[in-house]
C-alpha cells in the first residue's frame, strides 16, 4: 500500500466543524451517487470564512484540489456525523488529514469509508506551516518532513485503522480479512 | 462497570467489558432519516446487493425531519427514495411526509412556510420521535445516523451517531464493532432555581470541560437532582453529549423513565418489554465533577462554539438581530411553554422563529390553553412567527429557502445546540446558545439578557 504522499499542505485552525467541511445546503447531495459524489468534492471546506480563509481548497469552478494534504489544529472533525465530510475531502483529493486531534465521529467515518488517513501529528503543525508548503508524509515512517527547511515531525501511529483504510474501507476490509464473505 | 459498561456487556452477550475494549454489539434499533438514509441505503445495496432485506424490518426507523418544507428538488428527491426502500424492503416504522404510499413529496411554497404540509404519519426532528413513538427502551442499544442521536441516553440506553457506512454495516448486520468509551460521571444535586432550565446544565457542564473535553467517552448523570428533571429535561441534557464531544449521555432508570416509555410504547404498540441497567457502586470513572443544580444561573454559549460559556448577565452587550426557538434540544412541549411564561401579555423586540420539534407539539401548543387563550395563539400575539411545519428547519441551516434560515451575517440567539460557524445558515452569522427562558427574555430586550430580570409577572 501507498505509504507516502507528498504534495502542498492546505492549512487550518482548531475546531473545524462538520459544517465548515461540507455545509448544511449540500447535503441534499447522496453521496453513494457517483455525480453527486462529484460535486461534494467542489465544496469542500467551502464553509471556511473567507475574512479568515481567503485561498480556497478547491478553486472555484473545480472539483478537486491542488493540495492533496490537509492540515488541521484540535478537535478537525468536530460536530455531526454526515459522512459527507471525509467524502467531501476526499472526493477533492485529500489523501490525509493531519491534525492535532479528531473528533470521534468524523475520524471513525474517514476509516469507514475508506477515504483518507485521518492522522494525529504530534505537536501542532498548524502553526507550523503555511497553506502550500509542500511535505512528505511518509505513514510507515511516521513522519513528516518539509523538503524546503528540512524539518521533520512525528506523527502518531495509526495502529489498526491503516489496514481499514489500506483496503479501502470497512467493507472491503471485513471481505479481505474474512469477518464477511467476498 | 458504569451503564455504558453494562449496557455495552449485555449487547456484546458477555458477563463483563471495560473502556477501551473493542466489542461487536447486537443493535436494538437503527434510525434514519433524509440526510443519511438515502446515502446508507446506497450502502446497504452497493454491499450487501440491490435485492439484499434489512437484519430486521421492524428494527429499522426511519424518519424523515431535516429538509421536508423546502421546494429544493434533491430534498424532496431524497424523501421519495426513503418511500422507495421502505416499500420494496416492507419497513415497519416509515413516518412519511406524505399518506400516499406511491405518492411523491413536493413542498409547495406557494402555501407559504407556516401552515401544515404534513399528512397523517409524519413525525417531526428524529430525536423528539423517537421516544414519542415509543422507539426508545430502557436497556437497549440505539444506533442513529445523527450526531444527537445520544438523547436517547436520557431512557438510559446506550446512544450514538454513526456515519452512513457503518449504518449501512448495522442495517445488513444488526452488528458493529465498537470501542466501549471511558465515563465521565456528573453528580446533578439540588433542584434549578425559577428561570434556570436544563439547557443551562448542559451549557454549563460543557464549558466546565471544554468542547472537545470529553472525546471518546461517555457522559453518565447521577445524583439526587435527577429525580427532579424531567423526561424533557433529561433528553435537553443528554442531546449535548456530543458537544463536548462525547460517544454517548446516559441516566439512570426510574419511575419516570418507566411512565413515559410505557404509555409510550403502548400508545404506538411498539415492543413494550425492556430491562434497564442499574448503577453499579463499583465502578470506574476517569473524572467526577458535582453540579449544584441551585447555584446554576442562566448560561449562554457565545459564538463560534459550544463551549464558549458566559452568564446571559454578562452579555447584555450583545445586540441581537434575531431570536429562534426550536429543534430537537429546544423545540419540545416543555420549551415553548416556559418560553411562553416570558413572552404572555408583552411583545418580541427582534425577529422570533419558533419551529416545534414534532406534529405532536403543535397539537398540544394549539390545545393548551392558559386563562382561554391557546399557547399558539399568546405565542403568535407576542409576535412570534410560529410554522406548523414542525422539523429540522434552521437548527442546520438547510437548503436557502429554509423557515427561520439566516441568509445574511445576522446576530442570532437560539435554543438550539450548535453554533459553529455557518451553523445555522450565512456563514459570517453569529448564533449564541441559550435555554428558551433565555431566548425568550432577549427576544423581548433585543440583547442578550438574564431572563430573571424579565420575571413573568
Ligand atoms: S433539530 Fe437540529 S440538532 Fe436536532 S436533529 Fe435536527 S438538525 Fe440535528
Amino acid at each position: 500500500m501507498q505509504s507516502v504522499f507528498r504534495g502542498p499542505v492546505y492549512v487550518v485552525r482548531d475546531n473545524i466543524d462538520t459544517d465548515q467541511i461540507i455545509p448544511a445546503q449540500y447535503l441534499n447531495l447522496v453521496p453513494t451517487i457517483p455525480e453527486e459524489y462529484e460535486k461534494l468534492g467542489a465544496y469542500a471546506l467551502c464553509g471556511l470564512p473567507e475574512s479568515l480563509y481567503p485561498v480556497r481548497l478547491v478553486g472555484e469552478g473545480q472539483l478537486d484540489t491542488e493540495y492533496p494534504l490537509v492540515v488541521g489544529g484540535r478537535n478537525f472533525g468536530c460536530g455531526s456525523s454526515r459522512e459527507h465530510a471525509p467524502i467531501a475531502l476526499g472526493s477533492a483529493g485529500v489523501k490525509v488529514v493531519l491534525a492535532e486531534s479528531f473528533a470521534r465521529i468524523f475520524f471513525r467515518n474517514c476509516v469507514a469509508t475508506g477515504e483518507l488517513y485521518p492522522c494525529e501529528c504530534v505537536g501542532r503543525l498548524c502553526d507550523e506551516l503555511r497553506t502550500g508548503e509542500v511535505v512528505s508524509v511518509d505513514l510507515d515512517a511516521g513522519a513528516v518532513t518539509v523538503p524546503r527547511t528540512g524539518q521533520r515531525y512525528a506523527i502518531k501511529p495509526l495502529g489498526d485503522v491503516r489496514a481499514v483504510v489500506d483496503a479501502g474501507g470497512l467493507f472491503n476490509y471485513a471481505r479481505q480479512t474474512g469477518m464477511m464473505p467476498r | 462497570m458504569t451503564l455504558t459498561e453494562k449496557l455495552l456487556a449485555r449487547a456484546a452477550g458477555k458477563a463483563e467489558v471495560r473502556a477501551g475494549e473493542n466489542v461487536w454489539v447486537k443493535a436494538d434499533v437503527l434510525m434514519t432519516h433524509d440526510v443519511c438514509g438515502p446515502g446508507t441505503i446506497g450502502v446497504f445495496q452497493r454491499e450487501f446487493g440491490a435485492q439484499a432485506k434489512v437484519w430486521d424490518k421492524d428494527r429499522v426507523v426511519i424518519i424523515p425531519d431535516h429538509y421536508i418544507f423546502t421546494a429544493d428538488s434533491k430534498s424532496n428527491r431524497n424523501v421519495d427514495i426513503l418511500r422507495e426502500f421502505v416499500r420494496q424492503q416492507g419497513i415497519t416504522y416509515f413516518y412519511d411526509v406524505i399518506d400516499d404510499p406511491n405518492g411523491m413529496w413536493r413542498f409547495d411554497l406557494a402555501q407559504g412556510a407556516l401552515k401544515r404540509q404534513y399528512g397523517s404519519q409524519y413525525a417531526g426532528v428524529c430525536h423528539t420521535a423517537l421516544p414519542q413513538k415509543g422507539h426508545t427502551r430502557p436497556g437497549e442499544v440505539l444506533f442513529g445516523t445523527d450526531s444527537h442521536t445520544c438523547m436517547a441516553g436520557a431512557f438510559n440506553e446506550f446512544a450514538t451517531g454513526i456515519g452512513n457506512t457503518d449504518a449501512g454495516f448495522v442495517m445488513g448486520t444488526g452488528r458493529l464493532l465498537l470501542k466501549v468509551p471511558e465515563t465521565m460521571l456528573f453528580r446533578l444535586e439540588g433542584k434549578l432555581q425559577p428561570g434556570v432550565m436544563a439547557k443551562d446544565i448542559i451549557l454549563h457542564i460543557i464549558g466546565e470541560i471544554g468542547f472537545d473535553g470529553a472525546t471518546y467517552r461517555a457522559l453518565q448523570f447521577e445524583g439526587s437532582g435527577i429525580a427532579t428533571l424531567s423526561v424533557d429535561d433529561r433528553m435537553t441534557v443528554a442531546n449535548m453529549a456530543i458537544e463536548a464531544g462525547g460517544k454517548n449521555g446516559i441516566f439512570p432508570f426510574d419511575a419516570r423513565t418507566a411512565e413515559y416509555v410505557e404509555a409510550r410504547t403502548r400508545l404506538n404498540g411498539t415492543r413494550q418489554s425492556y430491562e434497564p441497567v442499574e448503577l453499579d457502586p463499583d465502578q470506574k470513572v476517569v473524572y467526577e465533577l458535582t453540579v449544584d443544580l441551585a447555584r446554576l444561573e442562566p448560561t449562554v454559549a457565545c459564538h463560534p462554539d459550544p463551549g464558549q460559556r458566559k452568564l446571559a448577565k454578562e452579555l447584555g452587550d450583545v445586540q441581537l438581530d434575531r431570536a429562534y426557538i426550536g429543534s430537537c434540544t429546544g423545540g419540545k412541549t416543555s420549551d415553548f411553554v416556559e418560553f411562553a411564561r416570558w413572552l404572555r401579555g408583552r411583545r418580541v423586540s427582534i425577529d422570533t422563529f419558533g419551529v416545534p420539534a414534532t406534529p405532536e407539539i403543535v397539537h398540544e401548543l394549539q390545545t393548551t390553553r392558559w386563562g382561554g387563550e391557546r399557547l399558539w395563539d399568546l405565542l403568535v400575539a407576542a409576535g412570534v412567527q410560529m410554522t406548523e411545519n414542525a422539523g429540522c428547519a434552521a437548527c442546520l441551516g438547510g437548503p436557502v429557502d429554509t423557515f427561520g434560515r439566516m441568509n445574511a451575517p445576522l446576530k442570532c440567539i437560539s435554543a438550539t445546540n450548535r453554533n459553529f460557524p455557518g451553523r445555522m445558515g450565512h456563514k459570517d452569522s453569529q448564533v449564541f446558545l441559550a435555554s428558551p427562558a433565555t431566548v425568550a427574555a432577549s427576544a423581548l430586550a433585543g440583547r442578550i439578557v438574564d431572563p430573571r430580570e424579565y420575571l413573568p409577572s
